[in-house]
Parts: C-alpha cells; sequence; structure tokens
C-alpha cells in the first residue's frame, strides 16, 4: 500500500505537483496524462528517486525521506528507456546488479541470476553483450533486472514507449501476470485493459481517478478540447 | 564493443582477473623497461609470442584481435610521423610497436574477463585505501564508463544521421563541433537518467556510496 499525504513539488518556481493526498492500495494502477502533466515525476515520488517539496509518501509504512534505501528495496522502478537502466555491460551481471546491491554473493547470486534469465526467456543471451539486444530485448533485461529483487511494487515509467506491437504486447502479458503491486505511467491505452484504477494527470493535477474506461473517456475528452 | 568480454571456457578465461592484471603490468613494465634497441627488439617478439599464443589459447579471432588495435592507430600513426619528421624512425616504430602489444595484451584481458570480476578484483585491491577512495564509488564509474561507451556511440550515429538528413556535412571541423555539442549535452541528460538508474536499483544500499547527488 502506498500512503501519499499532503504532497506538493516544485522545481525552483514551477509546480511540478499541485497538492494532493491519496492511498493506492488496489493491484493494478494506470496514470495517464499530457507530456509535462507531472506523471513520471509523481512515478519517481513512489520510491523516492525524487522527494516532495511539501508532504510525505509512505509506501508499506515506509517513509520515503526517513527510509529511502528501505523504500528501494520495496519498490522496483523501470524507465522508459531500458538502455539507461542496464549498468552492465553482460546480460547476466546486469540482472545480477541489483542482487548484488542487496547483498546476495555466491551459489545464491548466480541461482537467483539464472531463475530471472529463465523466466524472462533471456537464458541463451546470459553472456551476449546488452548494448547488442533489442529493443524488446533490453527492456526484458530491465525487467529482469529490478523483478529478480522481488519488490513488493513495480512502478513502470513508459516502459513500452520505445517498443514494438509484439513487444508492447509480451511486456503487458507479463505485468498481467506479476503478483506484485503495479503503478504503469503510460499513453498506452491498451496496457489498462483490466486494471483496477486508473488515475489522469493534467497540469500537475489528477483530474480523474476512476475505473480504467471512464478515466481514458476522461482523458480523451481533455486531449480533445 | 571494443575489448567487451567474450564468453568462452578457457584457461585464460578460468584465470583469476587478480593474476591476468598482475600479468598485465609485469608485460607493461617488461616492455618499456629495456632501453637499448636490441633489448626492446628481443622483450618486443617475447611479447609478441605470448600475444598470439593468448589468442589462440582464448580462442579468439584474428579480426577481433585487430578491432581491438585499429581504433589506435591514428594516434600511433601520429608518434610515428611525428619520429620519422624528428629523424628517429627506428625508435619511432618500436615505440609503436610495443604499444600495439600493450593494446592487444591489455584487449585480451579485457575480452577474457567479466566486467563484475575484474571490478570485484579492483574493489578487493583498493580496500587498503578505502579511508581515502570509496571502492565501489571508483568500480562504478569503471563499469559505467565501459558500458556507455556503445549507448554514446549510438547517440553519435543518431546525432550525424539526423544532421546529415537536414544537409549537415558528416566531415571537417564544422562538423565536429556540431556532433561534440549536442552529444555533450545529451551525455549530461544520460548521466541524470543514469544515476536515478542505479540510485533505483539500490547502489549504495550496504554504504559503498554515501548519497545519490555524488554519483
Amino acid at each position: 500500500m502506498i500512503e501519499i499525504e499532503a504532497i506538493r513539488h516544485r522545481v525552483e518556481a514551477i509546480t511540478i505537483l499541485h497538492e494532493l493526498s491519496l492511498t493506492l492500495c488496489e493491484g493494478r494502477i494506470g496514470i495517464i496524462g499530457a507530456n509535462g502533466s507531472g506523471k513520471s515525476t509523481f512515478a519517481r515520488l513512489l520510491n523516492g528517486l525524487i522527494l516532495p517539496s511539501a508532504g510525505r509518501v509512505r509506501v508499506h509504512g515506509q517513509d520515503t525521506r526517513a527510509a529511502g534505501d528501505s523504500v528501494r528495496a520495496l519498490v522496483g522502478f523501470v524507465f522508459q528507456n531500458p538502455d539507461h537502466q542496464i549498468v552492465y555491460p553482460i546480460v547476466e551481471e546486469d540482472v545480477g546488479f541489483g542482487l548484488r546491491n542487496a547483498g546476495l554473493r555466491g551459489d545464491a547470486l548466480s541461482c537467483a541470476v539464472t531463475d530471472a534469465l529463465e523466466r524472462f526467456g533471456l537464458t541463451e543471451k546470459r553472456n551476449q553483450p546488452a548494448h547488442l539486444l533489442s529493443g524488446g530485448e533490453k527492456q526484458l533485461l530491465a525487467l529482469a533486472g529490478i523483478l529478480a529483487l522481488d519488490p513488493r511494487v513495480v512502478v513502470l515509467d513508459e516502459p513500452t514507449a520505445l517498443l514494438d506491437l509484439r513487444n508492447r504486447r509480451k511486456i503487458s502479458r507479463i505485468l498481467t501476470d506479476l503478483p506484485q503491486q503495479v503503478v504503469l505511467v503510460t499513453h498506452d491505452l491498451d496496457m489498462l485493459d483490466g486494471f483496477d484504477r486508473v488515475l489522469v494527470f493534467d497540469s500537475g493535477r489528477i483530474v480523474a481517478d476512476d475505473t480504467p474506461s471512464r478515466a481514458i473517456a476522461h482523458y480523451i475528452s481533455l486531449m480533445e478540447a | 564493443m571494443l575489448g567487451i568480454y567474450r564468453h568462452g571456457t578457457s584457461l585464460l578465461h578460468s584465470a583469476r582477473p587478480g593474476v591476468k592484471l598482475a600479468g598485465l603490468a609485469l608485460m607493461a613494465i617488461a616492455l618499456f623497461m629495456p632501453a637499448s634497441p636490441a633489448g626492446i627488439v628481443a622483450v618486443s617478439l617475447g611479447a609478441a609470442f605470448t600475444t598470439v599464443a593468448g589468442y589462440g589459447i582464448a580462442r579468439i579471432p584474428a579480426r577481433l584481435a585487430i578491432a581491438q588495435i585499429r581504433p589506435t592507430l591514428w594516434i600511433l600513426g601520429m608518434i610515428l610521423i611525428f619520429h620519422v619528421i624528428m629523424g628517429d624512425a627506428l625508435i619511432g616504430a618500436l615505440i609503436v610497436a610495443r604499444f600495439i602489444l600493450l593494446i592487444a595484451l591489455a584487449a585480451l584481458v579485457t575480452l577474457t574477463t567479466r566486467v563484475s570480476d575484474m571490478i570485484a578484483t579492483i574493489e578487493a585491491g583498493l580496500k587498503p585505501l578505502r579511508r581515502f577512495v570509496d571502492p565501489g564509488r571508483i568500480a562504478m564509474c569503471i563499469v559505467l564508463t565501459i558500458r556507455f561507451v556503445p549507448v554514446l556511440a549510438n547517440e553519435a550515429h543518431a546525432l550525424q544521421e539526423a544532421q546529415a538528413a537536414r544537409g549537415g556535412k558528416r566531415a571537417g571541423p564544422g562538423a565536429f563541433i556540431r556532433l561534440a555539442v549536442p552529444l555533450i549535452l545529451r551525455g549530461l541528460r544520460l548521466s541524470e537518467t543514469v544515476a536515478e538508474a542505479i540510485h533505483a536499483r539500490g547502489f549504495g544500499r550496504n554504504g559503498s556510496h554515501r548519497d545519490r547527488d555524488q554519483t
């Protein structure tokens, strides 16, 4: 569960997010809105990558300001461009990066890496340079690196923006099957099928907080206005 | 990417990174220790034999071995030309030959060693200096440098294409500046995102660095 209490966020004189309070406890939560509406900033607040200018965010009771490391262990974050998230040059080394940071070593590390690679169909690529993977494979690798840590919440910031239809569907299927709470920032409205709740952002405010069909209708009316 | 680990099961692949790094350091000292041309030639022949044997043992194809040296040829060529102009063609040739051997040997180490193993060795080697430097941070700098060479190369290629598509020239000093400025800006933006990403993936969770702003 994520509790957001009276947060506001400003960068210099610009207000990125106006005051908002809400609790996210559903399994699948979508976030949509125009470019620059504050979606990505909101997503970054959820695992403490950004701290709010005012108010607080708590994930399973842990405050992002006071317990940033604990929050980041609970919340995995997947970026739009996997190239920015893949740290090690070889596939299996990159999957192991987060696990090593979590303190795993030796056989435990090796087993966890093997499991994650198998789960995402990357076993045959384990010794390949990451930069030679296709865009879809890179995003799978980024996901594998995050999910290997078994976080309780996964926040994804437009993970399919650079992918073709086949890979979008693949990522969508993976997200559907995840046992974790998922918070998905996206422009791909099809991915919100089956979601429990969708928030619509506009100019730093949540202007709709509803079921996917109603929230999407609201978003479309905003875009067409 | 040049020098990136190439999976294999050879003796060199399974050798400890520390042993390979120490061997490389010894070869570097041996190559540049002799002062007389005869001594240099003798050591260079020995190093050449070691290099060829090393690539053979590691089963690394010749084209890949040559690819390790190719990017440095222009600077080595400049060194040689400088010496020829100064009337020291033999000395220039010997210097260039030793650099080629050293680069090939260094590439052999990186081609047969996983970055994570190399980093673990460097971190362990830096532990006695923990009071003065953060081994985890230095290791991360090395990893990111290796990892983001191909990413920045792709960015440069995309910029070149974008400029060419709009009538820009691909060669000449003007083209270099037109490429360098946006590439530096993209690199700076990339560094911010990467800092966020490694932070999000738990770098420093066990105290290997102090805060994200310093990453």
